[in-house]
């Protein structure tokens, strides 16, 4: 790509990767969560991949990074969802912690961490499919 | 405002048809691509914010993909030819809308009548969800602790799919 379009993503990329984080960790509060933040994450990274090349991001040989930090985040959320079960109360998805008062940071128990827990699995599965495809071109052009 | 959903789903109905019956493939992408902004709008006016974000970006990304892919392969459209073949699929595709058509008619009959459904399960969680779980955002609340299983379900989706582009998009083994 062009100067204009990497010195315009550098600049951008960081703050699309904050935002992303707020919408994530502010999932309980306003609009958003994990989904919607975990997408904007994986979209910071693929605007860096577009804007610099195949090179530029090391990872990008093997994406055994992404695929490890998808499958052990789904992996906390299960733990998460079985420590209710273990904790006491007996019913999977057991909301256990205090909750604390509405309308700050950290309330309502478990729900921010599984927001954090099913963002990570978002960003990390979006981008892995974005890498798959850009290495299946590469060993095509081989 | 149901006038102006109803001017951008006919715009979405226009998109829609002329991404079917476009020659050239990238302008039947991006005409597809109207699909899912016009989304994004219809989810703002009806007032769902955090389905528009995860729309929003999911639509950009999509047509970057697809974009990509089409640049890298033919935008010519392959035609083939209506064989005998063609014609037992497309008998079946329309015997099938057909009986699909048919259940829907009959499945409606017994449902509540348009605009008026009825909020049995819909007023515990809107009246409850702040006390029980402490979660301002009632959507949050609803998909992460009420509905716990159909989230853990939609993540499961995502590993698969994931697993799946992996086990197709490989051409050379991994070493181990």
């Amino acid at each position: 790509m062009t100067v204009i379009v990497k010195k315009t993503t550098q600049l951008i990329a960081g703050i699309v990767f904050l935002y992303g984080i707020y919408i994530i960790l502010h999932g309980h509060l306003t609009p958003g969560g994990g989904f919607a933040g975990g997408v904007i994450l994986a979209g910071s990274f693929i605007l860096l991949i577009l804007a610099f090349g195949s090179d530029f991001l090391h990872l990008l040989r093997e994406e055994r990074g992404s695929t490890i930090y998808e499958n052990l985040a789904i992996l906390a959320f299960l733990l998460l969802a079985l420590s209710g079960f273990l904790a006491g109360a007996g019913i999977f998805f057991a909301n256990w912690l205090p909750h604390g008062t509405p309308g700050e940071l950290v309330s309502a128990g478990f729900l921010p961490l599984y927001n954090i827990f099913v963002g990570i699995e978002v960003a990390a599965s979006i981008l892995t499919i974005f890498l798959a495809l850009v290495i299946f071109k590469e060993e095509i052009l081989k | 405002m149901e006038l102006a959903i109803s001017v951008i789903v006919g715009f979405m109905i226009l998109g829609a048809i002329y991404a079917i019956h476009a020659r050239d493939i990238l302008s039947a992408v991006i005409a597809g691509g109207i699909v899912g902004y016009s989304l994004v709008i219809c989810f703002i006016l009806l007032k769902a914010p955090d389905l528009a974000i995860v729309q929003i970006v999911v639509e950009t990304i999509t047509l970057i993909i697809m974009v990509a892919v089409v640049l890298d392969s033919s935008r010519v459209e392959a035609y083939g030819k209506f064989d005998s073949r063609a014609w037992v699929t497309s008998g079946t595709a329309v015997l099938i809308l057909a009986i699909l058509f048919w259940f829907l008619k009959e499945a409606s009959a017994t449902l509540a009548p348009f605009g008026e459904n009825s909020m049995r399960m819909a007023d515990a969680y809107v009246n409850g969800a702040v006390d029980r779980t402490g979660s301002v955002n009632l959507v949050t609340g609803v998909i992460f602790d009420f509905r716990g299983y159909d989230t853990l379900g939609e993540a499961t989706v995502l590993v698969t799919a994931v697993l799946g582009v992996l086990t197709i998009l490989r051409i050379r083994g991994k070493k181990i």
